[in-house]
This record gives structure tokens, C-alpha cells and sequence, in this order.
């Protein structure tokens, strides 16, 4: 067993969802089954093999600093389930 | 039991880059809430993020500019967290590959030179800015995506003091290089602070805290300064120090618990797979490296070898970058080094203080305070009347060969003049004659205030000396 139901709790309360008892259950068994799966990568041996961090090698997607346009106010707030007065309006949150 | 204190510094500066960080949005500050978005900086689902060149060759800048070595290859990484102002629950930041490692700053304390480690740089976006009204939490994105270099220092400073001064050379050197503009008003300089004590002479860290929220350096000063005594005290309580976040109450003039360690973030940290690997060649490196300028170290140093200043005078003009060109523009027009550094070191920066205001913000022009220094050398006007013209300067931005004209404060050299006033003086003043007669010479120096009084300090003072001199013989 790699991941116990109190790995799912924990990883469902950082990703702020909520599961039943039964879908607890579920996904620790679903993630078992994934990571035993996984598991064998483990048996290649990459002991001088660098990070990689894509499939394809690809360097420097670089942007000159001009400019642009930004986009217009109401139409990117209409991708906000709720907005006022310009602000993305969200339920109250102090940290 | 004697304890030491260990404190590191997270500084996050905003770069000065026209554009964002991973879009063509503007970085302009203010505007109006979120008209300076698009689908990248909201976070919107499929928009795609691309680095900004200039965001690379800044943050490299500022790595030079703080010895430290460029790592050739990196890449980006996700940092997971909800908050509101963080629009895709994750930052685009670097983990493992920070673009700069294993720099120093110097300090300069009791003791000599000190050089603090610089452990890593990263460049980053910063997050957009959340109001919290009494009904909801209101968002505006215009700050999300700014560019932001994070400098990490290692844990080598030891006194709150330490750490200012860390934080003052910094700023300096920020923004000598223009890579920011270091305003800490407008939040494009931020300080978090890591702070732990332990018994003096041990190896071991003890536990540390985290210290966040102080709004300028006075405030980080006085944070450690708090927080460190009370780690000791509670140590001598025998209580122990727990690893947490604590926020400085600018108002009570304390730390207070934000979150401990079981509520501490777990981000999650993974290689962004929205972008791909970053490498910058030694040509890339050395074409910054030769944009470089003189660095305050180097500049301060120089007006101690060249202009001969005194060591402190030195550090003072050389503190800002403002500061320096004002100085430098000041003897470029004429006026003497120490002539320009007296009058910059005394009047300029006295009125400044009592004004709560910056070098950046003066109206006098650095060829009219040389002009006001000519003015004083070649005899026009007196030392006492060029303060006042220097507070006019100060006021209006005005020639000082105007308002010298204007308002007839032309030195009188006049020996007869002078002669007449002094005559009125003592004339005035028989105890004084009196008193000088008797062998008192304090005497004179009454009567030559008088006489500069008279005279509306325009009178030439040597002249006045002499000639108080030769009238009082007379007598
Ligand atoms: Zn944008």
C-alpha cells in the first residue's frame, strides 16, 4: 500500500474538495493501482539521467517586453462567476 | 546565558520591465482595477504564458550586480496555493533552478567589512492585490504577473542593525542597476524576515520564525529587534520556540502568530509544463555584464581616492543613486567635490529630512547649487545669506543669481559702509566699548554679531572683524 485513505484526505483537503467515506475508499485504491503501475519506472536505472521537464527538448519561448494591448475589462470579468464596481468579486477570505 | 541571533531575508523586488512576466500586459502602477489584464494574467483556462526576455536580462543584472554566479540552464516551476489573489491556484516561479546562487553583499559594521551570503535569486510573478470589504473579498488583477526577482539571503546576519544595513545596500544597488525601483510604498519592495537566537558560541540553528508584513526598513529593524527578545525571553522561561509565521503589528509594535507549521503550505512544487527550459549562453551573460554601472562600493571608494572626501560623507552620497548623480551633476557644473559635498551633506539633506522628502523630489538644479557655490567664492554673497538663498532655491527652484539680484543680497564690501554701521554699533553699545577696554575680548565678537545683524548678514565678515577691530582702538 503507497497511499493510505489519510493520503487521499489530506491530498483532497489541499485541492479543496470533499469526498464521501465511500469515494475515500475509491480513489485510495484507484492511486494504488495507478502508483503500482508507475512503480516500475523505479526499476530503470537513472542514476546519470538529467531532470527533464517535457518530452521534446525545446529552450528559450522568449517574448520582447512590448506592450500590448490588455484586453477589455468586461469581457474578461464576464469569465468571473461574480464581479463589482471592476473588482473580481469573491466570498469574503483574510488570511 | 548570552544569546546570538540568526537572521536571513527574503526580499521579493518588483523588476522595472515594461511589460509582465508572462504577457504584453503593462507593468504600469496604478490604473484602474484590472485594465491592465488578459487571459494570462486572470488565469483564464488555455491562455499561455511566455517569458519575457528583458524579465531574464534584469534579474541576471541584479546576480551580477550581487557576485553571483548565473545557473545556464533552468526552468519554471508550479507553487500550489489557493487564494484569491493568485488567480491560477499556482505561481510560475522557480524551485530547483533559481536563475542566480551563491552571491554577497557588504555591509560595513563596528567590526569592518562584513559580506552577507546571498543563497539564491529567482525570478517569479507577483499576485494581484485583494481588498477585503464587508461583504465579499474584491480583486484587482493589475499587479498579478508583474515581474519579480525573490533574493534570498543566507542566515549571516546577526543584529537587527545588520539586517538594515543589508536591506539599505541592497535597495542601493537595486537600484543603481535599474533593475527596480525599489518603492516600498507602492509594494515593489517587500521583506520577509527569518529570525532564531541560540546560546552564544553554539554551532546549531535553534528554531526559527518567520516575520512578515513590515512596511519599511525602520519596521524590519524593529521587528527582529522584538522578535529576538522575545525568543530569548521565552527560552529563559523555559518555554520552547515553535516553528511558525508571525505577522509584525506596526501599531502594538509586536509580533503575533499568523500560522504555525501543521497549517503550513504545502505547495507542491513541479516543473510548469506550460514552459520549457531556459538557457542563456556567456554571450547573453557578458552582453549584461557590460551594461553594469559604477556600483556603490566602487563609486564610494572612488570619491575617497579622487575627490578626497572623508569616508562617511562618502557613504552618505553614495547611498542612492539620486543621491550620487545629484552630487556628481553638482561638480560636473563647476563646484569643488568638497565644496558640493558640504552643501549637499549639510543644507541639502538637512532641509530634505525636515521636509520627509527625497533627492528625487528636490526642485533645486545641481548647476544652481554650483552657481550658489561661485556666488559664496567669489565674494557676492555671504555664507549666512547663501543658507537663505538656498532656502528660496529650495522653494522655487529659482537661479540663485535671481533671487540674489532680486532681492539685494549682494555682499557689501564697502569698507566705508561698513565702517558707518560699526560706528552706529558701538555708539549703541558703550558697555561694550567699556568691556573691550577692560581687556574683555568676548566683547568684540558681541559687537561683529550686531554689526552682521545690521547689516542683514550681508556685511563681507572679515571685513567686519577688521574694521570692528580698528573702530574699537580708536576709542
Ligand atoms: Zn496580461
Amino acid at each position: 500500500m503507497l497511499v493510505t485513505i489519510r493520503d487521499v484526505e489530506y491530498v483532497a483537503k489541499l485541492a479543496r474538495l470533499e469526498f464521501t467515506e465511500e469515494q475515500k475508499q475509491r480513489f485510495t485504491e484507484d492511486l494504488n493501482g495507478i502508483l503500482n503501475y508507475v512503480e516500475m519506472l523505479n526499476e530503470v536505472d537513472t542514476e546519470n539521467v538529467e531532470i527533464s521537464i517535457g518530452a521534446y527538448r525545446v529552450e528559450n519561448a522568449l517574448r520582447e517586453d512590448v506592450v500590448k494591448d490588455s484586453f477589455n475589462r468586461d469581457s474578461l470579468l464576464k469569465n468571473a462567476p461574480d464581479s463589482q464596481d471592476g473588482f473580481v468579486k469573491v466570498p469574503k477570505v483574510i488570511e | 546565558m548570552e544569546f546570538e541571533a540568526i537572521i536571513g531575508l527574503e526580499v521579493h523586488a518588483e523588476l522595472s520591465t515594461k511589460t509582465k512576466i508572462y504577457c504584453g500586459c503593462t507593468t504600469e502602477f496604478g490604473g484602474e482595477q484590472n485594465t491592465h489584464c488578459c487571459p494570462v494574467c486572470m488565469g483564464l483556462p488555455g491562455a499561455l504564458p511566455v517569458l519575457n526576455k528583458e524579465v531574464v536580462t534584469y534579474a541576471m543584472k541584479a546576480g551580477l550586480a550581487l557576485n553571483c554566479e548565473i545557473n545556464k540552464e533552468t526552468y519554471m516551476a508550479r507553487k500550489n496555493y489557493f487564494y484569491p489573489d493568485c488567480p491560477k491556484n499556482y505561481q510560475i516561479t522557480q524551485d530547483e533552478t533559481p536563475l542566480c546562487k551563491n552571491g554577497y553583499i557588504e555591509i560595513t559594521t563596528e567590526e569592518g567589512t562584513k559580506k552577507i551570503g546571498i543563497q539564491r535569486i529567482h525570478i517569479e510573478e507577483d499576485a494581484g492585490k485583494a481588498l477585503h470589504r464587508e461583504d465579499g473579498t474584491y480583486v484587482d488583477f493589475n499587479r498579478s504577473g508583474v515581474p519579480l526577482i525573490e533574493i534570498v539571503s543566507k542566515p549571516d546576519m546577526r543584529t537587527a542593525q545588520e539586517a538594515k544595513m543589508y536591506l539599505e545596500n541592497l535597495k542601493a544597488i537595486l537600484q543603481y542597476t535599474e533593475v527596480s525601483d525599489c518603492k516600498m510604498e507602492e509594494g515593489s519592495l517587500r521583506c520577509d524576515a527569518n529570525v532564531s537566537v541560540r546560546p552564544k558560541g553554539s554551532t546549531e540553528f535553534g528554531v526559527k520564525t518567520e516575520i512578515k508584513n513590515m512596511n519599511s526598513f525602520k519596521a524590519v529593524e524593529k521587528a527582529i529587534e522584538y522578535e529576538i527578545k522575545r525568543q530569548i525571553e521565552a527560552i529563559n522561561r523555559g518555554e520552547k520556540i515553535v516553528q511558525e509565521t508571525r505577522r509584525w503589528d506596526e501599531a502594538k509594535g509586536e509580533t503575533v502568530v499568523m500560522r504555525s507549521k501543521e497549517e503550513a503550505h504545502d505547495y507542491r512544487y513541479f516543473p510548469e509544463p506550460d514552459m520549457v527550459y531556459l538557457v542563456v549562453d556567456d554571450e547573453w551573460i557578458n552582453n549584461v555584464k557590460s551594461t553594469l554601472p559604477e556600483l556603490p562600493d566602487k563609486k564610494r571608494a572612488r570619491y575617497i581616492s579622487e575627490y578626497g572626501l572623508p569616508e562617511y560623507d562618502a557613504s552618505i552620497l553614495t547611498s542612492s543613486k539620486a543621491l550620487a548623480a545629484f552630487f556628481e551633476d553638482t561638480v560636473k557644473e563647476g563646484a569643488s567635490p568638497k565644496d558640493a559635498s558640504n552643501w549637499i551633506m549639510g543644507e541639502v539633506l538637512r532641509t530634505l529630512n525636515d521636509r520627509e522628502m527625497s533627492i528625487e523630489d528636490i526642485k533645486v538644479q545641481p548647476k544652481h547649487l554650483s552657481k550658489l557655490i561661485e556666488l559664496i567664492n567669489n565674494g557676492t554673497i555671504t555664507g549666512t545669506i547663501a543658507k537663505k538663498v538656498f532656502k528660496d532655491m529650495f522653494e522655487t527652484g529659482d537661479d540663485p543669481e535671481k533671487i540674489v539680484n532680486e532681492k539685494g543680497m549682494v555682499q557689501i564690501s564697502d569698507e566705508n559702509a561698513i565702517r558707518d554701521i560699526v560706528n552706529k554699533v558701538l555708539d549703541e553699545n558703550p558697555q561694550s566699548v567699556e568691556d573691550f577696554k577692560n581687556g574683555k575680548t568676548k566683547a568684540m565678537g558681541f559687537v561683529v554679531g550686531q554689526v552682521m545683524k545690521a547689516s542683514k548678514g550681508k556685511a563681507n565678515p572679515q571685513l567686519v572683524n577688521k574694521l570692528v577691530e580698528e573702530e574699537l582702538q580708536k576709542r
